[in-house]
């Protein structure tokens, strides 16, 4: 490994090279010419992660089992949850789109949290995660299309359109949505490949004074 | 930060883009990976201007369709309506929802638009190697990157009402052909911007004060 280039670190955005700084908790640095956050001194990383992914685990399994609104027209009710939507554009010969919501609002969102858990809860304990690196470029590449956040808005855009023609009834599954939103925002946020990092290379070391 | 005033690629080192690690290239050519996490290393996203003008077309082409096609049937005892994204918004503004009806037309018809012209300018000013407000441009790429997935707001809501009202002549809602290739427009400018290269914005400065 390239030793001398340790706390060199270039810009994703304009590839500027500079040297790392020390940080003071919470603060970030960005890049002295194009502006973008080229990392940030995040409290507890590991450990706030790891919180904030576990309770959005249990709210994404609430999510899709309970409905998420029910509406009633002249004595008959219809009511949904997600994966019922889903099938339910399936049966109507609207397959492609029905792929795309269940990619973007079940299985990536899935997929997101069992990759953090896996990549965290190791290292919350010392050790290295089996396939770091591979979990690592899987997270990249799904992180940009999980869309929990954008289904949320369209279930207020629903609900307001519905209540014109019909009575609504919020489902439990709605305010999971919304709590999951929040705290998949946290993870975003605590968050950082950096600390995963320093985690890891400090790993060696740790063993030899064990 | 203290700036060293070079990109890294012109003092022949590679950023990795899963650990960020900085290192030197060995060789100039061929496959590279990451000393650290074993990703493959690039000085610059290979074929990004190619690609990105590839999907970006393809995305032209569909915002077509997706704008004139019918994305949401909505029929009832009392009347049959065949809505774009366009006159759903309309439909919204007329019945007195000015902020679902605002929120839509930026997520279906302002994010799209934006997306689409800001790629163009992007690609052009790049190609020409333009030197003109690097900063602007670069922001104006992070913002298409963090607004593109606002786009898929219209989908969810077709696919939850033609999923829950389905009370056959009494009301119905179903999804059009309009929603396919709308959500193809969505999905290709995403995969378009993931493509582009923003730090090509940069190179012609740097070929500037290191000749």
């Amino acid at each position: 490994m390239a030793q001398h280039s340790a706390q060199l670190i270039a810009c994703h955005y304009c590839d500027l090279l500079q040297r790392e700084i020390p940080l003071k908790k919470g603060r970030s640095a960005s890049c002295s010419r194009c502006g973008a956050v080229l990392y940030r001194n995040a409290t507890d990383s590991i450990d706030r992660t790891l919180a904030y992914t576990l309770a959005a685990a249990v709210l994404l399994v609430i999510a899709n089992v309970f409905p998420i609104f029910a509406i009633e027209v002249q004595e008959s009710s219809s009511a949904i949850n997600l994966f019922g939507a889903v099938r339910s554009l399936w049966e109507q010969q609207m397959q492609i789109i029905s792929l795309l919501v269940f990619l973007t609002t079940i299985l990536i969102p899935a997929l997101e949290l069992i990759t953090m858990i896996w990549l965290l809860l190791p290292l919350k304990f010392r050790r290295v995660p089996v396939g770091h690196t591979f979990i690592l470029r899987m997270m990249r590449i799904v992180k940009p299309w999980g869309m929990v956040e954008v289904l949320l808005l369209g279930m207020l855009v629903s609900l307001v359109k519905l209540t014109s023609s019909f009575k609504v009834i919020p489902g439990v599954a709605l305010w999971s949505f919304g709590g999951l939103t929040l705290l998949l925002a946290a993870v975003a946020a605590s968050f950082s490949v950096r600390d995963v990092w320093v985690r890891l290379d400090r790993k060696p070391a740790a063993e030899v004074a064990a | 930060m203290t700036a060293i005033a070079e990109s890294a690629a012109g003092q022949g080192l590679c950023s990795c883009h899963v650990c960020n690690l900085v290192s030197r290239r060995e060789r100039v050519s061929g496959p590279a990976h990451c000393p650290r996490c074993g990703a493959s290393l690039h000085f610059r996203k290979p074929g990004s201007v190619a690609r990105c003008w590839a999907l970006l077309m393809a995305a032209y082409i569909l915002y077509v369709p997706a704008n004139l096609l019918t994305i949401m049937e909505t029929g009832s005892l009392f009347s049959y309506r065949k809505d774009t994204i366009i006159s759903g918004v309309v439909e919204l503004w007329k019945t007195g929802s000015w902020v679902i009806a605002v929120i839509v037309f930026i997520a279906s018809i302002t994010i799209p638009l934006l997306k689409l012209i800001s790629l163009t300018l992007l690609l052009v000013s790049v190609q020409r190697r333009s030197r003109w407000r690097p900063r602007q441009r670069t922001r104006l790429y992070r913002l298409v990157e963090l607004v593109g997935r606002w786009s898929m707001l219209d989908i969810y809501v077709v696919t939850l009402l033609a999923a829950l009202v389905r009370f056959g002549a009494v009301a119905t809602v179903k999804a059009g052909p309009g929603a396919l290739a709308f959500g193809a427009v969505v999905v290709l400018t995403m995969l378009a911007s993931m493509q582009f290269d923003p730090r090509l914005i940069w190179d012609p400065l740097q070929k500037e004060r290191n000749p």
